[in-house]
C-alpha cells in the first residue's frame, strides 16, 4: 500500500514538472498583463529543438539552452503581434499553439521514433520547477522588478507615468514565458519520454495555461496544482491499464481535464485575482 | 508685474488635431509658491494644454521653459525627472497594491524590496510630510480623497516641484474637499508651484491666486484672482452672459411614485440598498446624494428596471415590478444612465441612438425601420436640444461630453415621460452644457415630470431639488425640504454612520 502510494507520488511529481514550468512561465507573462495561449506550440518545438541537440550532440546542457531558446523566440513572435501590432492575444495565441505544432511535426520527421540512448534524468527537472516556484514568489513579492512586473499587469498607465517602460517589461515576460514552456518541452523529449515522436506534447501545455487560473496566479500554489494534476494524469494511466474503456476516450482526457480546472477555478472565484490588465494592450494617451 | 521669474513658462504653444485648433499661441506662467487655476469649458483645451505641460502630447510649436531654460518633455517619465508631476481626476494607482507598494512604484532606489524593508525606508522618508496615510492599507479600500492624498504624497516623494491637478474636486465629497486645498495651501508655503484645472468658479475663486481662462483653444483672460468677479469669469468662458435659471415651481398634490421598503441586491449578491421608502409628487425633483458606492447605483438600475428587488414600486398605483426598460419607457419613465456608454452605442449614428427608445413603436414600417422618419426626428431634435453635431449621420463617439448627453436627454425626454431618473446627469459636461440641462429638468417638472435625481454635486443637489435625501450604506436618509438642510449637514449624513436625526 505505502509503495503504491510512494509510485503514485513519484509519477505524479514527473507529471506535474512539465506542467510546473510550463505554467510557471505562463504565471509571469501573464502577472504582466500578457495572455499567451500558445504554451503548448512553444512546449513543442522546444521538445524538438532538445531532441535535435541531444540527438546530434549528446549534450543536454546544450539541448536545454536551445529549447528555452526557441520556446522564446515563438513566445517574442507572439510579443511582436499582440505588444507592438497590437493584434487581438487570444487568436494569436491560439494561432501559435497550432503553428508550434506543425513545424515541430514538420521538422520532426526525421526524428520520428527516434530514440534518446542517454536519456536526461528526470530529478534535477523537478527539483529545478520545485526551486523556481519558490524564487518566484520571492521575486514577485520581494524586489523592486517584481513590483515593477506586478503593476505593469495591474495597471500599466499607472506604471507608464512612473517611468516604468511598459512595452520592454511585456516583452521580457512573455520571453520569460516561452523559455519556460520550452524547457517543460526539453523535459519531455529528454527525461520523461527521450524519445521524439509527433504531438509528444499530449495537451499538456494547455492543462498549464489553465492550471495558471486554477492556482490564482500564485506561483507557490502553482506547485500544489501541478502535483494534483499530476496525479489526476497518473491515475488517468492506470485506468487506462485496467479498463475496457476505448483509448480515444482517454486521448481526449487532457482537454476534459482542462474544462474541470477551469470549472473549479470557476467555483472557487479564483477569476478575482486575475491581474487586472490581463490581455488588455497598453497604449500611452488612450484608457 | 511679477519680480521673481516664474518656474515654469508656456511660451505660444499652439497644437492642433484633426480638424481642431486646440491650443492657440498660448503662454502661461507658472510661479514658485502660487496656486495657479486654469478655467474653462470642455472643448477649451485645458486638458491638452496639461498634456503638454506633462509630455503626452507634443506642441506643434511654442517652448517651455523650465527655470529658464527650454525643455523637451517627451513622456510622463521625462516631466517627473524635472520636478513636474500630475494628480490626474482618475487616480492612476494600482488598485490591489498597498499604499506602500504604490508609493515604492515610483522610487528608484533598492532591489530587493521586502515588505519591512519597504515600509522602514517610507516611513524615514514620509517622516517630514503631513500628508498621513496607512502604508499598509490596500487602495482598492480608500476613499477617493485619501487616493488623492497619496498621488500627491507619491509626487512629492519623487521631488516634484510643479503639481498639476485635474479637477481635484470633482470626484471629492465637500468634506474632502477643505482638507484638500489645506494641504495644497501648505505646499504652495513651501515653495511649490501648484497648478489646478477647474470649472468651478467659486472654488477657483477662493483658492486660486492666478486665473487663466481659455477658451476654444486661446487664452482669454489671466487675472488675480482677489480682482476676480464671478460674473466676469462666466462672460470670459463662455463669451456671453449666463442665462439665469429658471425657478422651481412648486410640485403638484398627489404621489407619482411610491416605493416602500426596496431591497435591492449588489452584483455580489450582499444587500446594496436596505428598505428604502419615499414618494415623488408630479412635478417635483428629489434629490439623493450619497458617495459613489453608497447604493444609488443599486436603487437606480431597480426603478430602471435593470436589477431585480424586493419591497414595492408603484407607478401611480402601478406596480413596476418584473417590467422590462422597454417595458417601463412605455409606461412612462426614462432613465438618463450614470455611465453615458450605458446609454448610448458610440459607434452608431447620432440618429440611431436618438432612435434607441422608438426604433420598435413609432418609427417601424411593418418589420422595416423608417430610415426616413427616423432621420427627420433626429433633425427635429438636435435642433431642439442643441445638440453641436456635423449631422445625424455622424457616429456618436464624434461628439464632445456635453453633446452626448444632450443626446440622451433628448432622446429620454421625447417620449413625454411621468417619471424621468436622472444619474449625474451633469458629470464632465461644461457650463454651457449644465445650463441646459438644468433648465430642462426644471421646465419639465414644472410641466408635470417628476425627477429622481441622482448626484454627488451638492450645488446641482440644492439648485434643482425640492426635497433632498442621502443614501449612507444603502440606508436612505430623509428625504427632507431643501430649504431644512444645509450642505454641511447633508454631507455628514452621506458620510458618517450616526446621525440622530436620521
Amino acid at each position: 500500500m505505502m509503495e503504491e502510494f510512494l509510485q503514485a507520488l513519484t509519477r505524479a511529481l514527473s507529471f506535474g514538472t512539465p506542467l510546473l514550468l510550463a505554467s510557471l512561465g505562463a504565471l509571469v507573462n501573464e502577472r504582466a498583463g500578457v495572455v499567451n495561449l500558445g504554451v503548448e506550440g512553444m512546449m513543442a518545438v522546444g521538445a524538438l529543438a532538445a531532441f535535435g541537440v541531444a540527438s546530434e550532440t549528446e549534450a543536454p546542457g546544450a539541448a536545454v539552452c536551445l529549447a528555452m531558446a526557441v520556446g522564446a523566440l515563438a513566445a517574442l513572435l507572439h510579443g511582436f503581434v499582440t505588444l507592438t501590432l497590437r493584434a487581438n492575444a487570444y487568436v494569436s495565441g491560439l494561432a501559435l499553439a497550432m503553428l508550434g505544432l506543425g513545424v515541430a511535426g514538420l521538422l520532426g520527421k526525421r526524428y520520428e521514433g527516434a530514440i534518446l540512448f542517454e536519456p536526461a534524468p528526470e530529478l534535477p527537472f523537478t527539483v529545478a520547477a520545485g526551486a523556481l516556484a519558490v524564487v518566484l514568489w520571492g521575486f514577485l513579492h520581494a524586489t523592486r522588478p517584481g513590483l515593477v512586473l506586478r503593476s505593469v499587469g495591474e495597471n500599466p498607465a499607472a506604471a507608464d507615468v512612473l517611468g516604468v517602460n511598459v512595452m520592454a517589461v511585456r516583452y521580457l515576460a512573455v520571453a520569460f514565458g516561452g523559455a519556460l514552456a520550452g524547457l517543460a518541452g526539453a523535459f519531455l523529449s529528454l527525461a520523461y519520454r527521450p524519445a521524439w515522436t509527433d504531438g509528444m506534447t499530449a495537451g499538456l501545455g494547455w492543462i498549464a495555461v489553465a492550471l495558471v487560473i486554477f492556482v490564482g496566479w500564485s506561483p507557490l500554489r502553482a506547485v500544489l496544482g501541478a502535483v494534483f494534476f499530476g496525479l489526476l494524469y497518473y491515475l488517468q494511466f492506470r485506468l487506462q491499464d485496467q479498463s475496457q474503456v476505448p483509448t480515444e476516450l482517454f486521448a481526449a482526457m487532457p482537454y476534459l481535464l482542462v474544462v474541470v480546472v477551469l470549472a473549479l477555478a470557476g467555483l472557487r472565484r479564483t477569476q478575482g485575482s486575475a491581474p487586472a490588465a490581463l490581455g488588455r494592450p497598453y497604449h500611452r494617451g488612450e484608457r | 508685474m511679477e519680480t521673481s521669474p516664474p518656474l515654469l513658462r508656456l511660451s505660444n504653444i499652439t497644437r492642433s488635431f484633426p480638424g481642431v485648433l486646440a491650443n492657440d499661441r498660448v503662454s502661461v506662467d507658472f510661479h514658485a509658491g502660487e496656486v495657479h487655476a486654469l478655467l474653462g469649458e470642455n472643448g477649451a483645451g485645458k486638458t491638452t494644454l496639461m498634456n503638454i505641460l506633462y509630455g503626452l502630447h507634443a506642441p506643434d510649436s511654442g517652448e517651455l521653459l523650465f527655470e529658464g531654460r527650454p525643455v523637451r518633455v517627451g513622456s510622463p517619465a521625462q516631466a517627473l525627472r524635472l520636478g513636474i508631476a500630475l494628480v490626474p481626476q482618475h487616480p492612476l494607482l494600482v488598485e490591489r497594491h498597498t499604499v506602500a507598494e504604490n508609493l515604492a512604484l515610483g522610487l528608484r532606489d533598492g532591489l530587493l524590496l521586502t515588505r519591512r524593508r519597504l515600509l522602514a525606508k517610507l516611513r524615514e522618508r514620509l517622516a517630514d510630510h503631513p500628508l498621513q496615510v496607512d502604508l499598509e492599507a490596500r487602495v482598492e479600500s480608500l476613499s477617493a480623497g485619501q487616493k488623492q492624498r497619496l498621488e500627491i504624497l507619491r509626487a512629492l516623494l519623487q521631488g516634484a516641484r510643479v503639481l498639476i491637478l485635474d479637477e481635484p474636486t470633482s470626484v471629492l465629497t465637500p468634506q474632502e474637499v477643505a482638507p484638500l486645498f489645506q494641504q495644497l495651501a501648505q505646499l504652495k508655503a513651501q515653495g511649490m508651484a501648484i497648478l489646478f484645472i477647474s470649472h468651478k468658479l467659486d472654488e477657483v475663486l477662493s483658492h486660486a491666486d492666478r486665473i487663466t481662462v481659455l477658451r476654444a483653444g486661446r487664452k482669454v483672460g489671466e487675472l488675480s484672482a482677489r480682482e476676480a468677479t464671478h460674473e466676469q469669469l462666466v462672460r470670459l468662458m463662455l463669451g456671453r452672459e449666463a442665462v439665469p435659471r429658471p425657478r422651481l415651481a412648486p410640485a403638484q398634490p398627489g404621489v407619482r411614485l411610491e416605493v416602500t421598503n426596496l431591497e435591492v441586491r449588489s452584483d455580489r449578491g450582499l444587500p446594496a440598498v436596505r428598505g428604502a421608502s419615499f414618494t415623488l409628487a408630479p412635478g417635483e425633483i428629489l434629490g439623493i446624494a450619497g458617495v459613489a458606492g453608497s447604493g444609488q447605483g443599486e436603487l437606480v438600475e431597480a426603478l430602471a428596471g435593470l436589477r431585480p428587488f424586493r419591497g414595492q414600486a408603484r407607478l401611480e398605483g402601478e406596480p413596476l415590478e418584473g417590467l422590462s426598460p422597454a417595458q417601463l419607457f412605455a409606461r412612462g419613465v426614462a432613465h438618463v444612465p450614470e455611465e453615458r456608454r450605458a446609454g448610448t452605442v458610440p459607434a452608431m449614428s447620432v440618429a440611431e441612438n436618438l432612435a434607441l427608445r422608438t426604433f420598435r413603436t413609432a418609427l417601424r414600417r411593418g418589420p422595416w425601420l423608417d430610415r426616413e422618419r427616423m432621420e427627420r426626428q433626429a433633425t427635429e431634435l438636435i435642433q431642439a436640444y442643441q445638440i453641436a453635431t456635423p449631422g445625424p449621420r455622424a457616429p456618436l463617439r464624434l461628439l464632445s461630453g456635453g453633446n452626448i448627453q444632450r443626446a440622451v436627454l433628448a432622446r429620454e425626454l421625447a417620449g413625454a415621460p411621468r417619471l424621468l431618473i436622472a444619474v449625474h446627469p451633469t458629470y464632465g459636461v461644461d457650463v454651457g452644457a449644465t445650463e441646459q440641462v438644468h433648465r430642462l429638468l426644471i421646465q419639465r417638472a414644472r410641466e408635470g415630470m417628476s425627477v429622481l435625481l441622482v448626484t454627488e454635486d451638492l450645488d446641482e443637489l440644492f439648485a434643482l431639488s425640492h426635497r433632498v435625501a442621502a443614501l449612507y450604506q444603502g440606508a436612505l436618509r430623509g428625504p427632507w425640504p431643501a430649504g431644512e438642510v444645509d450642505f454641511e449637514r447633508l454631507g455628514r449624513m452621506m458620510t458618517q454612520a450616526a446621525e440622530g436625526a436620521a
